[in-house]
């Protein structure tokens, strides 16, 4: 999102003498910018052809349901009766658990191999990094399943259980049997995979804040602490908030990792250790055996709704870096 | 000369439509269930015959609307369809091959077979009316047996599953309140518990969460090495899970009344009859457009009923009892054309 203000202007290359060109070039040239058009428009004609067919395949669900489809938290096949809000839910509320996880330790990262990490340091955290955004996310769900679920179970949901079960108003949050299965652990596997995005984004970010702003912070007397808070991220704030939703984005869809280990129960439950489903997994689990109309087209709803919450989150983001940009009087 | 060059490119031709004669493959889609067992009837078959099954396990919903839409020579299906939906599409249907669904627990010193239930404890169970595992209910079935006052925690499939729907349909065979408050399908609304997705999803689940319980098809529950619980049949005596209680249920169930095969073995009567069995169907064109395919599926099924017992076997199923197999040749002498 900050590259189009730096790319050439047509203008200027339209202004130049076309004298000293041979006419081949010039329909060369012209060629050359419609194919660079068609490459563009390609993306927006796949993204709305996506869009149109989804909803298309889900206008029995809309139209049958209408804002129900929505606001019910009722899924049940053998009724035909179907309600997103429980998918709805569990998708953002597992995606919110994965962000509160993954940007604190992303920024670590990022700032560690930039500002502090020796050299000889930098180079094998970096790979290590990227090796872990290359893992197929089934086998963090296996991994989930098999290994991290019964550590949740066993130590860290009776914990959490004993210590903030009590708590007034978010206690309600942490109550419930201790199965390993739910929301909290689909967040935090969810939020290990998107470490690695967010993380490299910021990194290279980071990496090009000019050394003399850096040095002459330093020059003054602040501390490392000072340098990033009040020099680092300032200056590169837009394109962390970018890498960010761009993880954000990543955890919203994801699917095999989630449906192993969030349980995929269609119960809406106040608590994060309850089993809950997102719009993913339902559609992963549920659309091979759908069979009749209303089913199918309801998955097909769920699908149209899943690109409808991720763009109303990427709009807010739009919404909030204008905002940020026009208090610094940008 | 010209006889000189067309003479050998029609022996050519000649060879090679016999060839394309001889290596017919036959392509089906449908349920999951079935899968392993075809794939090793049509890897056996292929080497003496030369004829090849493609399989596609998508899912019994797929297989439907995939024959329906006639792209496949057969589709497969864990659900039988009534007899009227066949006739609107032309589909003859017969089962293939039988197994069962199982109750599998977890709970600490239970061993497999020693915890007894009937069919209403574990419809109750599985609506959330029994929540702890010494309910009254269950304690009066096992006086012998001691359980803890654990919660139970019940764990079903998340995703379309033939074993959900022969589950959920023993259930409301047994069960007034889950027929009306549940249903049966390969979907349904779970009033309580976890999804697993996939038989491997259900056990792993059952294996992890302490005092859980679930239902998988008998092979993953041996494989697992779970505990399984003891069920009470129709007739009222308590079987345990095996090819043996799965035959006897696949043997004392009313074919030869059925219409198109059109019944779901569950609840079958019979003194050794396991109470949650499944059978699995096979849809093809009554009339066929393309006979020869079909002329072609139709031995390899005939083969593999007859001579494809010990795959079966080997992989956990249950092959189909000898009486069945006549009544399933002659159904496709009278109908399928």
């Amino acid at each position: 999102m900050t590259v189009a203000s730096t790319a050439p202007t047509t203008d200027s290359a339209e202004s130049l003498p076309t004298r000293d060109r041979s006419a081949a070039e010039t329909r060369q040239d012209n060629l050359f910018r419609w194919v660079l058009f068609g490459a563009a428009t390609l993306v927006l004609v796949v993204l709305g052809a996506a869009a149109l067919s989804m909803l298309w395949g889900g206008r029995l669900a809309f139209q049958t349901f209408g804002w129900h489809f929505i606001v019910s938290d009722e899924w049940d096949p053998v009724g035909h009766h179907f309600g997103a809000f429980v998918p709805i839910y569990g998708t953002l509320a597992s995606s919110a658990i994965a962000m509160v996880i993954a940007v604190p330790v992303s920024f670590g990262i990022a700032l560690f191999l930039t500002e502090i990490a020796p050299g000889w340091l930098q180079a094998p955290i970096a790979a290590a990094i990227e090796l872990l955004a290359g893992i197929p996310s089934i086998i963090y769900g296996m991994w989930g399943l098999f290994s991290f679920v019964p550590f949740m179970a066993d130590h860290v949901l009776p914990w959490i259980n004993d210590h903030f079960g009590p708590l007034p108003w978010i206690g309600v949050l942490f109550r419930g049997p201790p199965l390993g299965i739910g929301m909290l652990t689909a967040g935090i596997v969810l939020g290990i995979m998107v470490i690695p995005f967010i993380s490299s984004v910021m990194r290279d970010v980071f990496r090009t804040v000019p050394a003399a702003l850096k040095e002459s912070a330093y020059a003054l007397g602040s501390t490392t602490w000072e340098v990033v808070w009040k020099v680092v991220l300032p200056y590169t704030r837009s394109a962390v908030v970018g890498g960010i939703f761009l993880g954000l984005g990543r955890a919203l869809g994801e699917t095999m990792a989630v449906t192993f280990v969030l349980g995929n129960a269609h119960q809406l439950s106040a608590s994060l250790l309850a089993p809950g489903n997102s719009i993913a997994a339902t559609i992963a689990n549920e659309f091979t055996e759908a069979d009749s109309d209303i089913y199918l087209s309801s998955l097909i709803a769920l699908g149209f709704l899943l690109f409808v919450v991720t763009l109303i989150v990427l709009a807010i983001a739009r919404l909030m870096l204008s905002n940020l940009a026009r208090r610094e009087g940008r | 000369m010209l006889n000189r060059i067309t003479r050998p490119l029609v022996a050519a031709a000649a060879v090679l439509t016999a060839g394309a004669a001889l290596a017919i493959d036959i392509t089906g889609a449908g349920a999951t269930f079935p899968y392993p067992v075809l794939s090793q009837w049509s890897t056996d078959y292929s080497a003496s015959t030369g004829v090849k099954v493609n399989y596609q396990s998508i899912g019994s919903g797929g297989g439907i609307a995939q024959i329906k839409a006639a792209t496949v020579d057969f589709g497969a299906s864990d659900k039988p369809l009534p007899p009227d939906e066949l006739a609107q599409s032309g589909l003859a249907q017969f089962p293939i091959v039988m197994g069962g669904v199982v109750p599998v627990i977890n709970i600490e010193g239970v061993a497999p077979g020693k915890l007894r239930l009937t069919g209403p404890v574990l419809a109750d169970i599985f609506l959330g009316k029994i929540q702890k595992w010494n309910d009254p209910a269950i304690a009066g079935l096992n006086p012998d047996l001691k359980v803890g006052d654990a919660a139970i925690s019940v764990v079903h499939r998340s995703d379309g599953s033939g074993t959900t729907f022969n589950f959920a349909n023993y259930l409301s065979k047994v069960s007034e309140e889950w027929k009306s408050k549940v249903g049966e399908g390969t979907s349904i609304q779970w009033p309580v518990g976890v999804g697993g997705k996939g038989n491997e999803g259900v056990a792993a689940y059952v294996k992890q969460i302490k005092n859980s319980i679930g239902y998988v098809e008998l092979a993953y529950a041996l494989q697992n090495k779970m505990s399984y619980t003891a069920m009470k049949n129709r007739a009222g005596s308590f079987v345990e899970p095996s090819p043996e209680s799965f035959a006897a249920a696949a043997a004392s169930a009313d074919w030869a009344s059925s219409k198109d095969f059109f019944l779901v073995i569950t609840d079958a009567p019979g003194a050794a009859s396991w109470p949650i069995a499944a059978s699995s169907f096979v849809l093809m064109y009554k009339q066929p457009k393309d006979p020869v395919h079909t002329k072609t599926a139709l031995d390899f099924f005939k083969w593999a009923l007859e001579k494809g017992q010990p795959q079966a076997r080997s992989l956990d199923y249950v092959p189909l009892p000898d009486p069945l197999v006549k009544q399933i040749e002659a159904y496709w002498a009278s109908t399928i054309k």
